[in-house]
């Protein structure tokens, strides 16, 4: 007489998934997913004593952004839009005509680029106390994309790729070609209240 | 001929579901890797401006986090006020705790890697750059220079 063979008995492991997706919704509400972006900016050290003697900075070499607490911006002192604030500030830091009223050029031999003009411009970034944190993160936001453009078109100029996929050396190559050179007034309070 | 004719009803097998367990532990353990806990609960407001030329941080044990905002829940602003207030660690703080908190963090973290502290401003879109300045020379007397606006990211282009 034939037996069957007798196997293990299988486990019912229904419930098995049941468990596993409580704990996966558990852990889907209670963690954050990594949200830590930003604009990355390096504050000046603190002067401790007074400057004396203000560097002279020729006029044609600084780009004043003032943005006033009304959240206004003003170019040089002339109503501005934050739409136009990319290209005024790429124009003004590659002056590619060679305009007298935008910023010098100097000759600066780097490595693995030779020599090459660059840029003397600086971009002066002024605000009151009342302006929002919005529009100064806008403003942050276009200077930052300004250059990074100027940068991705040198490298396409030079290295024939993107600014991101070149290597560390070209990068830092491109940084010293293009610097970044937003400079952020000192706080001075301007009108009455907060 | 009934050979071909099962004997029972005809019914539906059961499904095998033994590996649906593996599947969503896989999923789980997914999650649990990318994510990270909440190591704070945020005391004040915090909608993020957005920005488009945003970089991610590369060291997560090296951030240290400054909130501004005002205060979100009720009980909170009935004791510090509707104004806007820091936040750090758990607590709503002044402007004056800023150089003790600089310093907490820079002892937990070894020799070399105190060079490399970012803090990052983690700001409410609708708080005054007033506010933000005082935070930032307080920073700059600390000597922690590296900062970052935290933002969320929006597509280029659009205002």
């Amino acid at each position: 007489m034939a037996r069957k063979k007798k196997g293990i008995p299988e486990l019912n492991s229904s419930s098995m998934s049941d468990i596993s997706f409580l704990l996966l919704t558990f852990f889907l509400l209670t963690s954050s997913i990594n949200t830590d972006k930003g604009i990355p900016r390096r504050l000046p050290p603190m002067n401790d004593k007074p400057q004396e003697e203000k560097i002279k900075i020729h006029e044609n070499n600084i780009f004043t952004i003032l943005v006033d607490r009304n959240d206004r911006l003003f170019f040089d002192n002339q109503i501005g839009d934050i739409a136009l604030l990319k290209e005024r500030a790429k124009e003004f830091l590659s002056n590619p005509q060679n305009l007298p009223n935008l910023p010098d050029k100097k000759e600066v031999d780097l490595p693995l680029i030779g020599k090459t003009m660059v840029s003397q411009g600086v971009i002066s970034l002024q605000n009151d106390r009342g302006t929002s944190y919005d529009i100064y993160v806008k403003v942050q936001n276009e200077l930052e994309a300004a250059i990074n453009e100027l940068r991705d078109e040198f490298a396409k100029k030079k290295f024939y790729r993107s600014y991101a996929d070149c290597n560390n050396e070209q990068k830092s190559a491109v940084d010293k070609a293009v610097p970044s050179t937003i400079s952020e007034a000192e706080p001075v309070k301007v009108g009455g209240n907060k | 001929m009934g050979k071909f004719t099962s004997k029972g009803g005809r019914s539906v097998p059961g499904m095998n579901t033994s590996s649906m367990s593996d599947i969503v532990f896989m999923f789980l353990f997914f999650f649990m890797v990318i994510s990270n806990m909440r190591e704070s609960t945020v005391l004040v407001k915090q909608k993020l401006p957005q920005a488009s030329e945003i970089q991610k941080l590369e060291q997560k044990s090296l951030v240290s986090y400054i909130y501004i905002g005002e205060p979100a829940s009720v009980a909170d602003q009935k004791k510090y006020g509707t104004s806007t207030r820091i936040q750090l660690n758990d607590q709503i703080a002044d402007l004056s705790d800023i150089a003790a908190f600089v310093e907490a963090e820079r002892a937990q973290r070894n020799e070399a890697d105190r060079a490399l502290l970012t803090t990052t401003l983690k700001c409410d879109k609708d708080v005054k750059m007033g506010d933000v300045t005082d935070v930032k020379q307080e920073l700059r007397k600390a000597g922690a220079l590296r900062t970052m606006y935290a933002a969320s990211k929006r597509v280029k282009n659009t205002y």
